[in-house]
This record gives structure tokens, sequence and C-alpha cells, in this order.
């Protein structure tokens, strides 16, 4: 079935405009003391010497930051400037002192310029985002190909550390896909969909509380560790719960919200709006994460539709968290209306909704979704351990159960921690997730092949295809790009061209793919794309 | 994997060969065994790839604020 964008009147689907973010955990094990922006920014600029390599004079894109809106609430209004957290300010762009370039080993500042941010070829963007690198993946319209794209960006941040692990002088960088330090610190793994603006913010939030607090069942990653600050031994479902205190805001790296208003459609604000999901964990399980995106996006449409059931919470906050901390899945939380209902009675009751919805037919990916999401809660049910081929929280419990037996070992043992730790390091020589993988112990939904060419392609049937292939046809012309424009400077023109894309599921291989054939130039390009009869294919 | 299957039950063999040999539930056994040997196998091989010194290891792995 050709994918759709989001609207109100087809039938119920996984399919929709959707992308995820990672922020990967960052150390360098010979530098205890390096700063974790100067590690972050080797990583962007390790990657953008690897595709030097391959593609000749690829360089760094700058981030166009005129449509950023991080302020912006979904709810109404905007935020001032001054009374927000500075972490919330994500529409400026990071900058490193003399000092912190100093500090990169053998990098001589003066005649290398430090890349914070690249555009890639696949249309994704690789970039420092606080003190952490980040790789957001393009948009995609369906569950299996944002797990495709997300996948995508772990083998660019492998790539990245093979390629600082073997610079004559660097200390290696190691990079976890997780979300917590243990320590008190958290990162994020952030999800968006696209969503009609006709839909009342309100019931969004209302029918998703329930459903992310539930969710993790199918979805957490499992730590090691209870409390933001590891305040207790034990083991719990998410890497997340523990860092969540608000219902409903703005905010991302302070008092986090379950739902998150930040309003950056990063597309035609009148028609849409991006929910900005912020309470998932990463994932390296693709199972886990083609759920996490696939049940998301059909209990959205089931929202759009008015068919979405809504378990109202007594306390939501704390619902996340005891669901979290029992991994048994036994403990029950309380509705508004007094029923006791446990995460997997609240996850039935959205999959029977969903199941009922596509009772009259379903398209194949939609009902992949509709049968693995029952199967599971199934399993889920019987025992939790069964699910270990496709469940992060529980293959990492597997392992951990294993050695408390073996060793006789307490929650509060060192070995445990560094399993948990390691689970999420992504190089597949010392990664656990990655050995599991080698020894067929998870079930795999992309191939190696399929990740290496999204690392280099973009998807073709969103604005993605045209901001990955403007990068890689004109890459001394692209001087800026942005998810919502392209920025070219040519010889002929004195300013900057700024193309916008404004429409998600436009700027298409369909589109625009004779458009990059028959364009000798970007020059060539141009003319056709804003003056010639292609004016209407521009996104 | 042979040597290690006659460790874990030489022992109570032993032990036990005067006293009427328990009915053998073969083909269960034979499957838990299977998966126990997984599993050691399985930690052996985890055993291997994690990063010496535990504590300090973990103890070193401080991230500042993410979103």
């Amino acid at each position: 079935m050709a994918p759709v964008g989001p609207d109100s009147t087809g039938e119920v689907s996984v399919h929709r405009v959707m992308g995820t973010e990672t922020e990967y955990g960052i150390i360098a094990p010979g530098l205890p003391a390096a700063n974790p922006t100067m590690l972050s920014s080797q990583v962007v600029n390790a990657y953008a010497a690897t595709l030097r390599e391959g593609l000749g004079n690829l360089a760094g894109t700058r981030w166009d930051y005129t449509d950023e809106a991080p302020l912006t609430d979904a709810r109404g209004w905007l935020v001032d400037r001054g009374s927000a957290h500075p972490s919330q300010l994500t529409d400026e762009p990071p900058v490193l002192t003399a000092e912190q370039v100093a500090l990169a080993e053998g990098a001589d500042p003066q005649d290398t310029a430090v890349l914070m941010n690249l555009v890639l070829n696949n249309g994704a963007r690789l970039y420092v985002d606080h003190a952490h690198p980040e790789y957001s993946s393009p948009e995609v319209t369906n569950p299996l190909d944002a797990v495709l794209w997300d996948r995508a960006g772990d083998r660019v941040a492998l790539a990245a550390m093979e390629r600082i692990a073997g610079t004559p002088g660097f200390s290696p960088v190691h990079l976890y896909k997780n979300n917590t330090d243990n320590k008190g610190v958290s990162y994020g793994s952030h999800e968006n969909y696209l969503v009609p603006r006709s839909v009342p913010f309100g019931n969004l939030a209302a029918a998703l509380i329930p459903f992310f607090v539930s969710r993790q069942v199918l979805c957490g990653a499992g730590r090691v560790g209870i409390g933001a600050t590891h305040q207790r031994p034990g083991f719990q479902v998410s890497q997340r719960a523990d860092f969540f205190e608000n219902e409903i805001g703005l905010e991302t790296t302070v008092r986090r919200p379950i739902i998150n208003t930040r309003d950056e459609p990063h597309a035609v604000a009148e028609k849409y709006r991006r929910l900005h999901v912020i309470i998932g964990d990463a994932n390296l399980n693709e199972v886990s994460n083609y759920l996490k995106l696939g049940t998301t996006s059909l209990v959205l449409s089931l929202i759009e539709r008015d068919l979405c059931p809504v378990p109202e919470l007594a306390e939501p906050v704390h619902a996340l968290q005891d669901i979290s901390h029992d991994p048994s899945l036994q403990s029950t939380v309380r509705l508004a209306d007094g029923r006791q209902v446990t995460a997997l009675d609240l996850q039935e009751m959205y999959h029977g909704a969903a199941a009922a919805a596509c009772a009259g037919g379903a398209d194949a990916q939609t009902q992949d979704v509709l049968d693995r999401w029952g199967t599971l809660i199934e399993v889920l049910r019987r025992d939790p351990m069964d699910a270990a081929a496709s469940i992060d929280w529980v293959a990492k419990l597997k392992i951990l159960q294993a050695y408390r037996d073996r060793d006789s070992v307490g929650w509060d043992n060192h070995r445990l921690a560094l399993v948990d730790l390691q689970y999420a390091d992504l190089r597949p020589s010392k990664g656990i997730y990655h050995r599991l993988a080698q020894r067929g112990q998870v079930e795999l939904l992309v191939t190696p092949a399929q990740v290496e060419r999204a690392v280099a392609e973009p998807p073709r049937d969103t604005r993605a295809y045209f901001r990955g292939k403007c990068i890689a046809n004109f890459p001394a012309e692209v001087v800026g790009a942005s998810w919502d424009s392209i920025i070219f400077e040519v010889p002929s023109q004195n300013r900057l061209q700024r193309v916008q894309t404004r429409e998600p599921l436009r700027g298409t291989a369909q589109l625009t793919e004779r458009l990059f054939q028959e364009s000798a130039t970007a020059e060539d390009f141009l003319t056709r794309l804003l003056s010639g009869p292609e004016q209407r294919v521009a996104p | 994997m042979a040597t290690q299957d006659h460790k874990a039950t030489g022992a109570r063999t032993e032990e036990q060969e005067d006293t009427p040999a328990e009915p053998p539930a073969a083909p269960a056994s034979a499957s838990d065994t299977a998966e126990t040997q997984g599993v050691d196998d399985l930690l052996d091989e985890i055993d291997g790839v994690l990063e010496s010194n535990a504590e300090e290891f973990v103890r070193g792995f401080v991230q500042k604020g993410g979103q």
C-alpha cells in the first residue's frame, strides 16, 4: 500500500511521517577529564572525515536555524527566552571556546575548522547536542523504515568510533545507545510523529498518557538501579521512567513531562503538528523499536478518529515508575475511576481498540504490528522471560539473572552494572546486544545490506530524499540545511538561495528524481526548480 | 561441552550409585542441560568482553545532562 500522510479520513494504520533522534552516551576511557562537547564534536568530525575519503570535497553543512521554535508550546503560548532553561534554547548553535578546541588531542584549531553539525547523504542530521553526539534520522513513512534509518545511525556512530580509534594521537571514544549514566543524568531518545493540526492537543495528551506509561513493558531497555540517582539496588523495566516528574510540559531536560508540548512542526504549521515524544528508551532490539514506533503511530491513528480508549490514570507519574519497578509485570496501578489494572491490561485496551478498528482489513505492515503486539502481550502475561528475543529489557534481565545465579551476587554488584552499560555499547566486539545478535538470540527485522544502504541513501518517499540528494549531488553549493530548508550558494547569484521544504511528503523520488538526474550543475538544478516547469515539484 | 556435563553431574552419580535410580526424565533434562549449557556459554562469552575492573569503569561512566 502507498504510504499515507496523517489524515483522519484514511484507514487506521501505522503509516505516517515519523523519525527518531538518538543522543548517544559518550566517554573516552583514556581521557577521564575530557570535555564531552569536545568528544562529541570529535565524533561529528570523524564521520565527516570518513565521508571526505569516500566522496571527495564533502564539507560540513551549517544548520539553518531560521525556523526553529523550541519555546512554542502546543497548548498555545510562547515561553519567554529569559525564563527558559538554557538547555531549552536549541535554536542557538552550540559554541566551542578556543580552550575547548585546544583540548582536542592533535587537532590544530588554526588549520581545522571544528564541525558541530553535518547533514548526511541519507537525509539525517549528525550533530553535537548539549554534551552528546546526536543522530536525527531522516523522515520516513512507516515504523519499519524508521527502524532501518535508526539502525543506520548506529552504523554512523560505529564508523565515527572506528575512525577516531584509528587516528594517531586520538584516544578511543566509546558510544552507548542508552539513556542514563546511572548517577542522576539522563539523555534522550526521541520519536517524532506528524499529526494533523486539527486534532486537539488535549485529546492527544489524554489518550497518550496511559499508553506511554504502559508501553515500556514492550519497549523498555531495562536498567540496573532504582531512582534517578540509583538510590537503591534493583532492576527496572525502563531507563527513563525515574527521570519523569510531570504529566505535560515544554521542558525536555528538567522536570521532564510524559507529554512534551514543544510545538515546532518543521512543516506547514497550519496543517501539521510534530508530536515530540521524549519518554521512550533507546532500543537496540529491532522488534522493540518497531513496536515502540508502530504501536504509537497506530494509537495516534485511533485518536485522530476518536476511536481511542482513554483509561485515565489516577497518578500517571507514579504509575510510570511503579510499572517500571516491577519486572514481574504483576503490579497494578489505579485508574481515575478506582479500578486497578496492570500495564498489560492497559496495553490490551489499546491493542483491542486498534484490532477492532482494523477488523475489516489492514495493510501488511499495520497487520504485522497488530499481530506482534497482541502476541507479545500474551507472552508477557505467561512468562516475560519468553520474550527475550524481542524485548531489550527482558534480554538484559535474563543475562543479569544468569549472572546472579552463577555468581550468587546481589543487585549492587558492579559487574551487573557493567553488563547493563555494555549491553548498549555500539561496538560489535564489546556490545552485549550485538553479541546476542551474532549468536542468533535476537530477532532481526533489517539486514546488514539494507543498513549499509540506509547509511548512504535517503528514504525515497519523503522530503528527506530531496535533502539527501541535494547534499550528495551538490556538496560544494549546499551551504546550509534544516528539516524544512536547503540553502544554496551559487556563483551567479549574489544572494544565498533558500529552498523551503515544508511539506514532508513532497520532495520525494517520485517528484524529484528526474530533476536531479537531468541537472548537470547546482545552478542548472536551481534554475529548473525555482523558475522552470518543475516548480511544482519543489517541496 | 561434554566435560562440563560430566563435571556437573559426576559427583551426584557416584553418591547415588547404591540408591534406586530415579526415573530419568530424559527429554526434559536433555533440553534443560542444553539450555544451561547455552547460558554458561553465553556468560563465558560476556565475561570475555566485559571491560576489566567493573567498579572503576562503571564509576567512570559519567555523562553531562541531555534531553
